[in-house]
């Protein structure tokens, strides 16, 4: 039983949140939140690709400017504050879960879950697997080619357009776009949904719309991001730009005078 | 009709147990699942050996005391009944059917298929009552309740404590008994002034009892004899946000 000398203390009442099942779930769906929003945020700047070379690499070069330089760090602090949050509770309630039904039964059954909430710890632990990589891939850039790509319009500046290009030409790295990807939508189906759950939101009115709202968001992600690689590979999506660098080089610069 | 059963015994507590076959011949139609298991145990009495103990009362669908994971799922898979009212016509000739116990940490085997479910008797010690004596039943409308908060503490009481949705969970989550029993009394006039102490102490005491957390699967709802909507664990999840937050400020 809960006691008023109890409930006095700020920290206790702190300690007691993360403690419980609900507090962490939603921590869980917060994280969530944040997470998603950056990831509808990031597919729509990714598909400025289709816009060509200049906005492409204007819009890079913003991110990297803004607020003299000092926006987009804290952006990725708040993302990987969310991103190491949702891994830290998630990884505990799964521990905690496994210990709550420790002996299995023989014959096991479901009625109604989904196949996406059933693999939820493995579409997330690849997810992080991948993200892993495609920072270094086109954050960090360890491929010194893709690193040293310079946009002819304005030497000075990285070609991400170019960059995004050159990356996707290895199909084994689509490929594994491809999976993550998935995934990564696989999570979603059932992660957007269970946020609206865990905060409260879902009621005989609004069940419906959640449930789909999860699959749009899913789909639109899933499509969003995988056009880019998939559209490289199949030659649709081509950097014209790079094959007449040399010939339109001074041009473009007599352009920008 | 014969049936082959594969049913979990266990001799205590702490035995670690094991699925025995049995053979469950000639069993009329008309009988009911419990019924089918006190044929076999007259046999097995008759035989020399040790009856399967498994735990029912009423044998009606209203006491919440039957249980039984039937191939999988608790209370099998036809939605809206308890395992006492489970028939043998909705099996097949020649079926084998998996008899196993609920199975949740939080809910020790006390033998075979019976499990000590007191933590939720503990879970309801901790905030599932209202303090003050409201007296006996009012004269209706005497005290004013909308319609729609009446109906939803209706089909929030319903629940009759078996814990299905607990052995249905695969993480073992008591949110839908907790949050059924926290819901039939949060909104009523004589429970509302204790929602937020009640909130906090129901759900503190299923995590001590080892109950693992939602994860939205909906699995519990999908199985309860009252078929009790997951819509109670998202307004259990409302009302400790809020009661957490006002506990943290006030
Ligand atoms: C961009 C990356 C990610 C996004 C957008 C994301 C999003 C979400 C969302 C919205 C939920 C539902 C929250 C809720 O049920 O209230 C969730 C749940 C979950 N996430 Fe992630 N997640 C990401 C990465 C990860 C990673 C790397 C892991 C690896 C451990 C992970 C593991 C989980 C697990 C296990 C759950 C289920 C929790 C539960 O059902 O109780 N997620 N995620
Ligand atoms: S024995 Fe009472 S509900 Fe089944």
């Amino acid at each position: 039983m809960i006691n008023k000398s109890q409930m006095n203390s700020l920290g206790q009442s702190l300690l007691n949140f993360w403690r419980s099942s609900i507090g962490k779930k939603l921590i869980v769906a917060v994280t969530g939140i944040i997470l998603v929003g950056f990831l509808l945020a990031h597919m729509a700047g990714n598909l400025l690709v289709f816009q060509g070379r200049e906005p492409m690499n204007d819009y890079a070069y913003f991110l990297h400017h803004f607020l003299h330089g000092a926006g987009i760090w804290l952006f990725r602090l708040v993302l990987l504050g969310a991103f190491v949050l949702h891994i830290v509770t998630t990884i505990c309630l799964v521990r905690e879960n496994r210990a709550a039904r420790e002996e299995r039964y023989a014959c096991e059954a479901t009625v109604k879950a989904s196949g996406s909430s059933k693999i939820m710890i493995w579409s997330g632990l690849t997810v992080l697997g991948f993200v892993i990589f495609h920072i270094f891939h086109f954050t960090v850039r360890v491929d010194p080619d893709l690193a040293a790509m310079k946009d002819p319009l304005d030497p000075s500046r990285h070609d991400v357009y170019g960059m995004v290009i050159a990356g996707f030409q290895n199909p084994l790295v689509v490929l594994f776009y491809i999976i993550a990807v998935t995934l990564l939508c696989s999570h979603l189906r059932h992660g957007v949904a269970s946020l609206f759950q865990t905060l409260g939101f879902r009621s005989e009115k609004t069940r419906v719309a959640i449930g789909y709202l999860g699959i749009a968001i899913a789909i639109i992600l899933w499509l969003g991001f995988l056009s880019i690689p998939s559209l490289v590979t199949f030659g649709l999506l081509e950097d014209k730009g790079a094959a007449i660098e040399h010939s339109s080089h001074s041009t473009a610069s007599l352009l920008k005078c | 009709m014969n049936l082959t059963l594969k049913v979990w015994r266990q001799a205590h507590a702490n035995d670690t147990g094991s699925i025995e076959t049995y053979p469950a011949n000639d069993i009329p139609e008309e009988a009911s699942f419990l019924e089918m298991l006190d044929i076999v145990n007259e046999r097995i009495i008759e035989d020399g050996g040790d009856p399967i103990h498994f735990d029912h009362d009423c044998r009606e669908g209203i006491c919440g005391m039957c249980s039984l994971t039937i191939n999988g799922v608790p209370h099998t898979k036809d939605s809206g009944i308890t395992t006492c009212q489970v028939h043998m016509r909705k099996f097949r000739e020649g079926d084998t059917i998996w008899v196993e116990p609920f199975r949740a940490r939080a809910f020790p085997i006390v033998k075979d298929l019976m499990t000590d479910r007191s933590a939720f008797d503990r879970i309801i010690a901790a905030g599932g009552y209202i303090s003050v004596r409201t007296g006996s039943a009012p004269d209706a409308n005497s005290i004013p309740i909308s319609k729609d908060d009446a109906n939803d503490a209706f089909d929030a009481a319903a629940c009759i404590g078996c814990g299905a949705c607990v052995a249905a969970c695969k993480n073992a989550s008591a949110m839908l008994f907790v949050g059924a029993k926290a819901n039939h009394l949060n909104k009523l006039p004589q429970g509302e002034p204790e929602k937020d102490k009640r909130v906090l102490g129901m759900v503190r005491q299923m995590d001590a009892e080892g109950f693992g957390n939602c994860t939205n699967q909906y699995e519990c709802e999908g199985v309860c004899p009252k078929e009790i909507s997951a819509d109670v664990i998202a307004k259990l999840n409302r009302d400790y946000a809020a009661a957490a937050t006002r506990e943290a400020v006030e």
